[in-house]
């Protein structure tokens, strides 16, 4: 007979506030199997947990079951607590009176008999569990960083200097990110690139950093410590060994293709660098526009290069390599504006541009050289207006979720265009200005000041008229319709998931929101780990951010890593899948719908009456297991069963609810 | 300026404001007052408070203000606002939901919208489709502007756009019964919403 002790917790009054802990405690003494029965104001505080240790000691318990707040917050503790005790820390559940009951109750009388039921079904539960051991896996000590964005970067460099190697995959041809295409930074007005561009040179000349540019990740198996990770390079059609970058080649290319670097407005050529100070400074050849590549005819390249670095029978190279963790860094990009708003003119007008354009249109290395030209007629515009929320806040066109950067990079665009056009007149449509950070009321109210127009309301239409963009709005704080001639509209537009997240995050079931951003463990506790153990999150991948808070997040997710490089050994999760083999049909469908990988079919000799039989059967990698259930309800035949949870276990809770 | 007295407001009036919004199928809660309805109105300027008022006057529970308004009964229900709306809420609706309410409620803010709005009705009842001529003067007879539009008379019958004879469509009694349906359905929505001591 097992020897089971009951520790209910009040929680403060948390739990006692709505459920009657003394009458669940009197119900749990008559409970079969228990032994003891304790409750405490603060189960979880040091005098508590002592209480619990000494108790099992002194009433030579066996199993336990305690009764505070969920097993999210606190299983570990109870876990560790176990630990110092002869009872294994698996002869342990969790009635989670707290989030599952008080919490969502207002009813004592209810919520006591519910906390009750609770109770008895951890109580019958506990008593058909089995003592679970875990297992030592190996901790390769090697990260991968994917996306050499400021975050990537950071990232990359601060687990670098602890010592262990990284490789970052960036899928552009240099790293930089989006950070890289600003023209200075809020609230300290840092040009970007003066700040940004020597830390891509810091990560290329690393010795504990690779960097895999025009790369992506092909495929991944494994697991914390062990990830094999497949990366695509592709191909550059350059030899990176013999190549300068001495820039010859770019200035004799004959083909003109649209400038994406300098959003669409300005051409670069096919062989291309993506930017003067790119990282790696070698340029490749868009084979897609290259004439050589489509035609067979040109190869003017080949030519001039001095070094013969050109190869234009390049291909794709695929590596694999083992990593301990991966720290996701993929950004973000701005939402697709056109299609969505053509009360805006949908793109028909050249002089409505986007924030990132006005970045590029301000930069002294942009295509108007630092001078603001509008696009259309390249002159200098001597109105402008800027329209926030463009696309966030929006749920009827675009997202709900408010995109956080843009009140302060359109009070940063309105400074700078005060500032290059002092003649000039600014008008920002905003709904709220949001400036919740260090320095960012200060930088708004010095564009106020500077002579931008604030004016709340959003802007219904966008016309033209003449040369002139009419826009029209109101001013809710006058309640007055109001309109603009403009020369130039600044869209200040939404961010979004980079392409290609969707696909990249499925293979690494990693999770994403309801808006493609890629989901952290814990909202306020675990706010850079993924629920995959061994994937971490930095920056935008994440949701939008500033680069103050993307830095922050980057220096979080290394140090999580270099907290995980730093050990040489692993504990498993002992609450895996186990298979019945006598039960086992091999039909696979448990491997189907493994969302880990983690179930494979081999066949397999059996001694069955009396006779040798070879019969598929399945087969748990305890490395990739997470313990879901997910094939233990797929299983036809029960014979998948989850340790902690066995099918036995959780049919005893169900009968101590409906039967006890 | 007056002071709006939030304390004087009465729970009839939240409940009033609220049944409002339910026959437009809005939530109020959902609008942010950015003002993107006003923004793109025809007629603001002919209005005397903006569209994002009337939604604003609606959360605050000002029934009164809401009810002897201007600005439902000019909206032209172009439906320009519910379109851009970025919170989806359904402006244009809710301006005919209070120009309905602040009928039911005896209120005439804009005169001739409402005898307008009862001879157009009239009219499509008794021809089964809307005759303009007659409306025309329907109109003028009952709002006193005698020589309304008069002046547009010989153009229109020049191109045909108006006659002396009077087309009835072949349906026109269905058209009838349908309009009474219509009215009965609406005073019976009313007379219940009373008895539940929701709307005035």
């Amino acid at each position: 007979m097992s020897r089971i002790g009951v520790f209910l917790c009040y929680c403060g009054s948390n739990i006692a506030g709505t459920v009657d802990v003394e009458a669940v405690a009197e119900m749990a003494r008559t409970l079969p199997g228990v032994v003891y029965v304790e409750t405490n104001k603060y189960t979880c505080s040091d005098p508590g947990q002592e209480g619990v240790k000494n108790a099992i000691i002194e009433k030579g318990i066996d199993r336990v079951v305690v009764g505070p707040c969920s097993p999210r917050m606190h299983e570990p503790t109870w876990r560790k607590l176990l630990a110092d005790t002869p009872v294994n820390p698996y002869m342990l559940e969790v009635a989670n009176l707290r989030e599952q009951c008080s919490w969502v109750h207002k009813d004592k009388a209810i919520a006591t008999e519910k906390a009750k039921d609770l109770v008895k079904m951890a109580v019958a539960k506990v008593a058909r569990l089995s003592p679970l051991h875990s297992t030592e896996i190996p901790v390769h000590k090697k990260a991968l960083v994917i996306g050499g964005g400021i975050a990537g970067m950071q990232t990359a460099l601060d687990i670098a200097d602890a010592g262990f190697k990284v490789t970052i995959v960036e899928r552009e041809t240099s790293l930089g990110g989006k950070m890289v295409m600003l023209d200075k930074t809020f609230p300290t007005m840092d040009c970007s690139a003066c700040i940004c561009t020597p830390k891509m040179s810091e990560v290329g000349n690393h010795p504990n950093i690779t960097v895999k540019s025009y790369s992506e990740v092909e495929s991944v198996s494994g697991y914390i410590g062990n990830f094999e990770v497949t990366i695509r390079e592709k191909a550059k059609y350059i030899d990176y060994t013999k190549c300068t970058g001495c820039g010859a080649c770019e200035t004799k290319c004959p083909s003109k293709v649209i400038n994406e670097f300098e959003q669409g407005m300005s051409k670069r050529t096919a062989i291309y660098k993506m930017f003067p100070q790119a990282v790696p400074s070698k340029p490749v050849i868009d084979a897609e526009h290259c004439r050589m590549l489509q035609e067979g005819k040109c190869g003017v390249c080949a030519k001039v290069c001095p070094t013969g670095a050109i190869n234009y029978q390049d291909e794709d190279k695929l590596t694999t390599e083992t990593y301990g963790a991966i720290v996701f860094a993929t950004g973000y990009k701005l939402i697709d504006w056109k299609p969505l708003y053509p009360e805006y003119g949908g793109g028909k007008y050249p002089d409505v541009i986007t924030g990132l354009q006005f970045e590029r249109l301000v930069n002294a290395s942009g295509p108007t050289e630092g001078h603001i030209l509008r696009p259309s007629d390249n002159k200098e515009p001597k109105s402008v207006v800027i329209i926030k929320c463009v696309g966030s806040r929006d749920p009827n066109k675009g997202k709900a979720y408010c995109s956080r950067a843009c009140c302060m990079y359109s009070a940063k665009h309105a400074h700078q265009y005060l500032d290059k056009v002092p003649d000039g007149r600014c008008y920002v449509f905003y709904m709220d200005v949001r400036t919740p950070g260090k320095g960012y009321d200060e930088f708004y109210m010095n564009t106020v000041h500077d002579g931008a127009q604030y004016l709340r309301g959003r802007v219904s239409k966008i016309y033209k008229e003449g040369d002139k963009l009419i826009c029209k709005g109101e001013d809710t704080l006058t309640s007055q319709q109001v309109t603009v001639a403009a020369d130039m509209v600044v869209l200040e537009t939404a961010m979004v998931p980079a392409d290609g997240i969707d696909e990249l995050a499925a293979k690494f079931t990693v999770g994403r929101d309801a808006d493609g951003w890629l989901v952290e463990a814990h909202a306020k506790l675990r706010p850079v780990e993924t629920n995959t153990a061994g994937i971490y999150l930095a920056g935008t991948a994440q949701g939008p951010k500033d680069i103050p808070d993307s830095v922050c997040q980057a220096g979080a997710a290394a140090s999580k890593v270099i907290g995980l490089l730093n050990k040489d050994k692993l504990e498993s999760n002992p609450q895996i899948s186990r298979v019945n083999e006598a039960l086992c049909q091999g039909d696979g469908a448990c491997a189907n719908i493994c969302p880990y990988g983690a179930i494979s079919i081999v066949e397999k000799q059996f001694r069955e009456n009396s006779r040798k039989v070879t019969r598929p059967v399945a087969q748990v990698n305890p490395g990739l297991c997470q313990g879901c259930g997910a094939c233990t309800v797929t299983c036809r035949a029960g014979a998948m069963d989850l340790m902690g949870y066995t099918n036995e276990s959780i049919m005893r809770e169900v009968d101590a609810l409906c039967q006890w | 300026m007056r002071a709006i007295d939030l304390s004087a407001i009465t729970d009839e009036d939240l409940q009033a404001c609220a049944a409002i919004a339910a026959e437009a199928g809005v939530d109020l809660k959902d609008c942010y007052q950015c003002g993107k309805c006003t923004a793109g109105c025809p007629l603001a300027e002919s209005m005397d408070l903006m569209p994002r008022e009337i939604i604003r006057f609606l959360q605050l529970g000002d029934l009164e203000t809401v009810l002897t308004a201007k600005t439902p009964w000019i909206c032209a229900q172009c439906d320009v606002c519910s379109t851009r709306c970025p919170q989806n809420v359904d402006i244009c609706s809710t301006m005919r939901a209070v120009r309905l309410a602040s009928k039911h409620a005896g209120k005439q803010p804009v005169r001739e919208a409402d005898i307008f709005d009862d001879a157009f009705i009239a009219n499509v009842k008794s021809h089964g489709v809307s005759n303009e001529q007659y409306l025309a003067a329907a109109y003028n007879l009952k709002s006193g502007h005698l020589m309304q539009d008069a002046g547009n008379a010989i153009r229109m019958l020049k191109r045909k756009m108006v006659g002396v004879a009077v087309h009835n469509s072949q349906g026109r009694a269905e058209v009838a019964a349908l309009v009474d349906r219509a009215l009965a359905a609406d005073a019976k929505r009313r007379a219940d919403a009373s008895g539940k001591g929701g709307e005035a």
